[in-house]
């Protein structure tokens, strides 16, 4: 488990986390993205920009 | 396609990404499960000194998610030797939708009319000729997004003078289309290696059939013309790895919309489960790149 820095919601992690993940915040629903796994850190996701897509 | 064996001590693939999506742990799982090395590259991180020609990867796959950093990260891999998929022209290709529609016409392949009008004022005149329903779309950008449907000339005008306010001289270079009357849907295959891994029906109330609109995605069986028409497609563009977006006209008749350099495949797993195992087919592909690179 770890805390959303946005809502302070606790929000569940994959069976196997890796960095760079993005997970949803299951209260807010913010993206947030793995940034360490020891320590495990999250932070909201980088905002989609203008060219993001396929 | 036939998987390519490594030597032991073949250099590890890249793996860039600046964004961890279910697509991308799929590859990433598929490399461990085959126990083939890797890195992954966070393209956030990555700079390259030009003086610096050693390939630290030979083969890199590019899953960067914005395309002008995927299209200069595949640049700057390339100028120093590493061979990346999708390659730098391929995304040069896929990424304009104009320079796809005349790969595609070069190839002979059926598409809707098109135009390119170098003002929104000269759109008018290009929608003009094209008739009404049209639909404009910005030269770059994905995801249906800014996409916009006219259903006649004075809708045309109203969205063109948005448009003409737009501040960057590249928003004012406006591609116009044809509205081909269609199902409520269209097709997405995808193409890895030059074979079609599998076909999904994209369904949407709305007229833009996105999965990343919310379209639903369902089977669709790969039949010889859609198969053919697909990895044309993505042959003419240069795209290793592709999603290729195909529409149905009233008669039935397929036309080629657009070829798509990152191809997004959560949604083609859903309908498909198993049997589009996009992944493996990515991995496979790059064992045979790397096999030739070494050979």
């Amino acid at each position: 488990m770890v805390t959303c820095p946005e809502c302070e919601g606790s929000t569940t992690l994959t069976e196997q986390p890796r960095v760079g993940e993005i997970l949803e915040c299951g209260d807010c629903a913010s993206e947030l993205e793995v940034l360490t796994l020891e320590p495990l850190q999250v932070a909201l996701a980088p905002e989609v920009e203008e060219d993001w897509g396929e | 396609m036939t998987p390519a064996t490594r030597p032991a001590d073949a250099a590890p693939f890249g793996v860039l990404a600046s964004r961890l999506r279910t697509d991308e742990k799929r590859v990433l799982e598929a490399l461990e499960r085959r126990r083939m090395p890797y890195e992954f590259v966070d393209s956030r991180a990555l700079w390259r000194d030009l003086a610096d020609t050693t390939a630290r990867w030979p083969v890199v796959l590019n899953r960067e998610i914005g395309h002008t950093r995927a299209l200069y990260a595949a640049r700057a891999l390339e100028a120093a030797g590493c061979t990346v998929l999708n390659s730098a022209r391929a995304i040069e290709l896929c990424g304009d939708k104009y320079l796809t529609s005349v790969a595609l016409r070069d190839a002979g392949l059926p598409t809707p009319r098109t135009a390119l009008a170098l003002t929104p004022q000269a759109a008018l005149d290009a929608l003009e000729a094209i008739g009404y329903p049209a639909v404009i779309k910005p030269l770059t950008g994905s995801w249906g997004r800014l996409v916009a449907k006219l259903p006649d000339a004075e809708s045309a005008a109203t969205v063109l003078e948005y448009v003409a306010a737009l501040p960057s001289p590249a928003s004012h270079l406006v591609y116009a289309q044809e509205l081909v009357d269609k199902p409520d849907r269209d097709i997405r295959v995808i193409v890895v290696g030059d074979e079609p891994v599998g076909a999904v029906y994209r369904r949407s109330s709305d007229w833009r059939t996105n999965v990343a609109r919310g379209a639903e995605t369902l089977r669709c069986e790969v039949t010889d013309d859609i198969a053919k028409l697909a990895v044309t497609a993505a042959q003419c563009v240069g795209a290793d790895i592709a999603g290729v977006d195909l529409i149905e006209d009233a008669a039935g008749q397929l036309m080629v919309l657009e070829v798509n350099h990152g191809v997004e495949f959560s949604g083609f797993r859903r309908a498909l489960g198993d049997d589009a195992p996009v992944a493996d087919r990515i991995v496979d592909l790059l064992a045979a790149r790397s096999a030739s690179c070494s050979g």
